[in-house]
């Protein structure tokens, strides 16, 4: 039981970190296309100046209770992952760098190199996780001494790339989304046009990894077998829909909580499809990392238990709070603001 | 290069780097959280100035300390996937609950006290600085009892194959990380005291902002000495802690070869690892090893040759990183003293204030060598007596993998490095924002 509840909140941990960093890194790399010119830019960089660092704590617990409470899943998932982890982790430190380094100098030339860095830096990470996690329903090349069969390219085969594609688009969206709310002139109404065209984009990929996952991976096993867990595909298909609806009554904010109400319940759709695994592996069953073989003890999964029922309440809160203090459209005078990024 | 090496060395740059960034975050937090509190107690604008500024060079650090503190979590799982695996029950929910506990906090509310000036009250303001200050804090209390479970495993048990958790309570109370705590934050204290002096000396010198600059000053000066004593006092503490339960790390940090009882201390040694002896060794002082490790003038203290050649740490950067840190330790005192003594009248002073300015990479060097001292001299242990470095390494890669990115992390964290310190440098000499 403890080590069911330890999956479900491993999968709320990746589940959140998606739903609140996916904005950011949407928005990051599509930055060129709603500001134009340097306040623009600024407009956007502030839009997720306070954010971004709070959102990327998410991976790093996740990353952190998968070393606790999966050590094993940790160890071999990290390993074999390397190349892939390593630019999604060059990618994080570029762009986190750029909000701070960014309009400290009032160099074009400067400014122009950190705006790379957000551009790449955010585009990499979105598509990566995509095709991570896409390969990870799918089932990595990985036998029972933990070791590697493959390399960067067995990771980017279609399906892979379908995930991708779809994280990314999806991003995309919810960054648009964030920028309607977030920012206000110019960058906002061109986010908001593109925020439709994108939710377009993302249904077709949508519908593409669904049936595709049906060929590539086993995911429906589970589905089928307890056909009461269609109820979490049904959220995300209902709460995708919700956006368009919202977004076509130009109420923003609500369209963005669809939005990451959809991406919760797509992260846990997956997630529900490999149960109780972990990490797969596409060679050997025996070799997969499942919540059994490769869990920690019961005494630390209870501890850790303890620790998150305490700690993560608060989080979220203080976390809320924050997002409420600071919810504020950003406009033109911000560069006039000694604080701002 | 095989990837054991890479992998090490791939650490060492990522560790080293990550730890120029984090001590000046812990130290000039708290300089920071005073002087807003100064600001909030009496009203007076110029300490508001004071904090804006200061603010703005913990900011510019602050980001390369978050950033690359996320490579330090990845790299267990990536290049040493073999430890995590054997002692993720243990070290793994060490690092968990530093992140839900103090990286939230942190990152949170330091976004709230950049962006929150005009948005909350003035205590509230000063609330979330201190939160930032608590948050990092707690942070290095996690980071540090998980390092002090690699130099002194306690409440485990070895069952299937791999370290299992049996005291959550032995862990948390490991003596070695309770002085390791009071060792290294004091000793981050310092980076931020002599920071902020040295800063303030530059300015003094050149007659710019001198009232800004001198109450700045006066804050940082008593704060830095006091901080300055403790580590010493707490390194001593250390040090008898390591003769206890790491007795193979003393001997080289004394670059002792033959066990003595009572033993004594070389003021010049220059160690020869080749020979098992020391090429230079004068001035010996008797018993005093014996009274400073063991607080006995009889005590025998075991020399490298008392352990097998493959479980003797690399005795020449082990016995210079603490002789040099040592040292530093010693002069720091000495010159916080001065500049506490004469804080009111520092402008009498320029020689004494260009030393200041120089000595502000000393806490920086002396961190780092403690670290060298405390992470070298543990090998070939990766945890002490239970696993060594060279079993811990992960299977799944290879060597092509990791050369490419440990240049690539050279490559990146050098031009970082660059573009931080040439910030810092720009912003801290630009001085406080004209009112």
């Amino acid at each position: 039981m403890l080590n069911i509840t330890w999956f479900i909140l491993w999968g709320l941990l990746w589940a959140v970190y998606f739903m609140l960093d996916g904005f950011d890194l949407g928005l990051g790399a599509l930055m060129p296309l709603y500001a134009k010119n340097d306040t623009e830019k600024r407009m956007i960089f502030n839009a997720m100046g306070p954010f971004w660092d709070g959102n990327e704590v998410w991976l790093i617990t996740a990353g952190g209770v998968t070393f606790a409470a999966f050590p094993k899943t940790y160890a071999v998932m990290f390993s074999t992952l390397y190349t892939p982890l390593l630019m999604i982790l060059f990618a994080l430190i570029l762009r986190g760098v750029a909000f701070e380094f960014r309009s400290k100098i009032e160099n074009p030339g400067w400014r122009k190199i950190w705006d790379w860095c957000l551009i790449v830096g955010s585009f990499f990470p979105a598509l990566l996780f995509g095709v991570a996690f896409a390969n990870i329903f799918k089932g990595i090349p990985f036998d029972v001494q933990g070791m590697f069969h493959g390399n960067l390219f067995t990771l980017l085969n279609p399906y892979g790339l379908a995930g991708g594609l779809f994280f990314l688009f999806f991003f995309f969206m919810h960054g648009a989304l964030w920028a309607s709310v977030k920012t206000t002139g110019m960058p906002a109404e061109r986010a908001k046009n593109a925020a439709s065209k994108l939710w377009i984009i993302v249904l077709i990929l949508a519908v593409i990894f669904l049936i595709y996952s049906k060929f590539a991976t086993s995911l429906y096993n589970n589905y089928m077998a307890h056909p009461i867990m269609f109820i979490i595909p049904l959220i995300a298909v209902i709460a995708l829909i919700m956006v368009r609806i919202f977004i076509s009554k130009s109420d923003w904010w609500k369209a963005w909580f669809a939005s990451c109400v959809t991406i919760v319940a797509v992260t846990y759709f997956g997630l529900g499809g490999i149960f109780p695994n972990l990490y797969p592996s596409s060679l050997d069953p025996a070799a997969s990392l499942n919540i059994y073989n490769s869990a920690s003890t019961q005494g630390t999964l209870k501890i850790m238990f303890v620790v998150v029922l305490l700690c993560i309440p608060f989080v979220i809160a203080y976390q809320t709070w924050h997002y409420i203090t600071l919810r504020h459209p950003v406009n033109e005078d911000i560069i006039h603001d000694d604080e701002a990024y | 290069m095989d990837v054991l090496t890479l992998s090490r060395l791939q650490f060492a740059v990522a560790t080293y780097f990550h730890f120029l960034f984090v001590p000046l975050t812990l130290g000039l937090s708290l300089l920071v959280a005073i002087m807003e509190t100064m600001y909030v107690k009496t009203g007076d604008e110029e300490y508001k100035r004071i904090t804006k500024f200061w603010g703005k060079l913990f900011l510019i650090n602050f980001a390369i300390g978050i950033v690359t503190g996320i490579t330090l979590e990845f790299q267990f799982g990536t290049n040493w996937s073999r430890y995590s695996v054997f002692m993720g029950d243990i070290f793994g929910s060490l690092l968990a609950i530093e992140a839900t506990l103090a990286f939230f906090m942190e990152s949170t509310f330091i976004a709230v006290w950049v962006f929150g000036w005009e948005r909350l009250s003035k205590k509230m303001h000063a609330a979330a600085i201190w939160i930032v200050f608590i948050g990092s804090n707690i942070s290095a209390f996690w980071i540090l009892t998980a390092n002090a479970w690699m130099q002194h495993p306690v409440g485990y048990s070895l069952n299937n194959g791999r370290a299992e958790l049996a005291s959550f309570l032995d862990v948390i109370t490991n003596p070695y990380a309770f002085l390791k705590f009071f060792h290294q934050l004091p000793a981050a204290y310092t980076v931020g005291g002599f920071f902020v002096m040295g800063i303030s000396a530059w300015h003094i010198l050149r007659k710019s902002n001198v009232d800004f600059f001198k109450k700045s000053f006066r804050l940082a000066a008593a704060f830095t000495f006091i901080f300055a004593v403790v580590v010493v006092i707490t390194g001593h503490l250390s040090g008898e802690e390591v003769a206890k339960y790491q007795p193979a790390k003393l001997a080289a940090m004394e670059s002792l070869w033959n066990t003595e009882k009572p033993a004594g201390m070389s003021l010049l040694v220059i160690p020869d690892p080749a020979n098992e002896r020391n090429s230079v060794e004068l001035l010996k002082i008797p018993k005093l090893l014996s009274l400073i490790s063991h607080f006995s003038t009889t005590a025998e203290v075991k020399g490298l040759k008392a352990f097998p050649k493959d479980e003797r740490p690399p005795v020449t950067p082990v016995f210079f990183a603490f002789r040099i840190m040592v040292g530093i330790g010693f002069l720091m005192i000495l010159l916080a003293f001065f500049a506490w003594r004469w804080q009111d009248k520092i402008e009498n002073y320029p020689k004494f204030m260009k030393i200041l300015i120089w000595a502000i990479p000393l806490p920086y060097l002396a961190i780092e060598l403690g670290w060298t001292v405390a992470e070298v001299g543990r090998q070939p242990w990766i945890v002490y007596g239970l696993m060594k470095t060279s079993h811990a390494v992960s299977t799944a890669i290879n060597t092509p993998q990791v050369a490419t990115s440990l240049i690539a992390f050279t490559l990146v964290y050098t031009l970082l490095g660059i573009a931080d310190f040439y910030l810092l440098f720009t912003f801290a000499r630009k001085g406080p924002k004209e009112n």
